[in-house]
């Protein structure tokens, strides 16, 4: 029995401390973050950070793009199979557009850049790490969160929002092509219902989301490039450590929010 | 005056005391070589004198600063009079051997790019590789990129030399070419050199003085002449390359044959 409660309270002390470290490094990063603007910064950093953006956004585009097709199709299907018994399929309309803006296309987006490059980034500070790098900037006195982190956190909030409207225009063009061929409503006329039933807010809310998963995304993958200790089996586990925690999180994250908006949005 | 001092230094690792009480001093303009085997705290003494991690008590003083105790910014400048080169290189590798050499020059100086590049160039040829700044860390030999590690490591002209197992993993020839380096280096330059390694010939190449660690304290502390006059049982343990522990060959086959005499009977 004290050994049942000594793990729990052994583990729980360890996702604080973990969850601990992820808001110090992130608050370092916010301190860090003028050196990779633009005009204001350092330009070596700003060239890393666009570096970084057309990794982690323009590299993904295709990626990202066919995902949220193909949720856009089985959202649309789904859907419909239920509407249809009550002969309300023109809300599949509703369905998709509203779903994409407010859920699915920031959920989609940063789960495949959690994929894509959370891990990367847990892997290349990782192996920063064991091979000394992190060590050799500090000795030559830069700051690691500044020099590393910095850039590819600005990049992860450019970049993620882009892509989460890329998923959204994607997911929605998909629903429009399945009323299309399901029920020959023109593309033009399916954009106007699309117009119609969603709000700024939707949209905003759904950037929002997408903001705070690409903090989540960035921040987790390179605490745990950071945290590498040993050699290079312990940066394969970081990588994988990192898309497993950062999926979490999101979709953690991503019930918060909802929660919220949805409370907000009853008043 | 010494130009690092360290004053009854120790360190410990989870209770574990890894440095004892460690006085050190390095006179400015020699070559001091750090002598020790395996798990003896050499590294661990590098890593604080590099102000890489804090020491549970005791001072490192640098150039009059004491690290241990100093504000970030006083760290970094006194590091700015530091050039190290890590034991496996440590060279970024997403950057060009040129680059690597650049990047303390370009970020830490307000120099002209023709400035820098013609300073890059000289401590390339220096050590050597004037001919090798185009290609990349990976594309290098092992020894090709500890002297590319010296080069960048000599890049600010720093009054220090820190070189982690300069000689380790290297063919013997490579590794008296490393030594030439250093010597020519501090005749060239009058650098202070601090050398750790655990490569006796090398060791006795290159020093002006000697301090043996063994097991968190040092053993001795003098010349090259000093050290091999001494009459302490671990100095020379190391130095006549006797094993501590060696395999006991009578109790072995003693233990086997008791071992085999118990399988034949209980069978």
């Amino acid at each position: 029995m004290a050994n049942i409660l000594e793990i729990t309270g052994k583990r729980t002390l360890n996702y604080l401390e973990y969850l601990g470290s992820l808001n110090v490094q992130l608050w370092a990063t916010l301190r860090a973050m003028r050196a990779a603007l633009p005009l204001v910064g350092n330009r070596h950093r700003w060239r890393a950070a666009v570096h970084q953006m057309l990794d982690i956004g323009v590299n993904a585009l295709p990626m990202v793009a066919l995902l949220a097709m193909c949720s856009g199709f089985i959202l649309a299907m789904q859907g419909a199979s239920e509407l249809r018994r009550f002969g309300a399929l023109r809300f599949v309309v509703d369905l998709v557009a509203v779903g994409f803006t407010r859920e699915m296309g920031p959920l989609l987006t940063a789960i495949a850049v959690s994929g894509r490059s959370g891990s990367a980034f847990a892997a290349e500070i990782g192996t920063m790490t064991v091979t000394e790098e992190i060590d050799a900037l500090k000795v030559m006195a830069f700051e690691p969160v500044e020099f590393v982190l910095a850039p590819k956190y600005l990049a992860a909030m450019v970049a993620v929002p882009c892509l989460t409207i890329v998923s959204n225009f994607f997911g929605i063009l998909a629903g429009g092509l399945f009323m299309l061929f399901s029920t020959h409503l023109a593309l033009p006329l399916y954009f106007h219902y699309v117009m119609s039933s969603i709000q700024l807010r939707d949209l905003a809310m759904g950037m929002l989301k997408s903001l705070a998963f690409a903090t989540i995304v960035a921040q987790v993958g390179c605490l745990e490039g950071f945290r590498v200790h040993g050699g290079g089996d312990a940066v394969g586990r970081s990588a994988t450590t990192a898309v497993v925690r950062s999926t979490f999180l999101v979709i953690v994250a991503d019930a918060v929010f909802t929660t919220i908006f949805y409370f907000i949005g009853k008043v | 005056m010494a130009i690092i001092s360290v004053r009854d230094l120790v360190v410990e690792y989870d209770g574990r005391r890894v440095l004892d009480g460690l006085n050190l001093d390095i006179k400015q303009g020699e070559v001091m070589v750090l002598l020790g085997g395996s798990g003896s705290g050499k590294s661990t003494l590098l890593r604080q004198i590099l102000g890489l991690a804090r020491p549970r008590s005791g001072s490192i003083s640098i150039k009059g600063t004491d690290i241990t105790r100093c504000s970030q910014a006083e760290l970094n400048k006194t590091r700015r009079a530091m050039g190290v080169a890590f034991q496996g290189g440590a060279l970024f590798n997403s950057l060009s051997v040129k680059e690597n050499v650049a990047l303390n020059l370009r970020e830490h100086t307000r120099l002209a790019p023709s400035i820098i590049d013609l300073m890059v160039w000289t401590k390339l040829s220096v050590v050597g590789l004037a001919q090798f700044g185009d290609l990349y860390p990976q594309e290098l030999s092992g020894g090709m990129k500890k002297r590319a590690a010296v080069a960048r490591a000599l890049a600010l002209d720093p009054e220090i030399l820190v070189l982690d197992e300069p000689s380790a993993g290297l063919d013997p020839i490579v590794a008296g070419e490393l030594d030439e380096l250093i010597l020519f280096l501090k005749d060239a330059l009058q650098i202070t050199a601090l050398v750790v390694t655990h490569e006796l010939p090398s060791a006795f190449r290159i020093a002006d003085r000697i301090a043996m660690l063994f097991d968190g304290k040092l053993l001795a502390v003098g010349t090259k002449e000093e050290i091999q006059a001494s009459q302490d049982p671990n100095v020379k343990i190391f130095l006549n390359r006797t094993a501590e522990n060696p395999v006991h060959a009578p109790a072995m086959a003693a233990y086997l044959e008791q071992y085999v005499q118990n399988q034949g009977a209980k069978s």
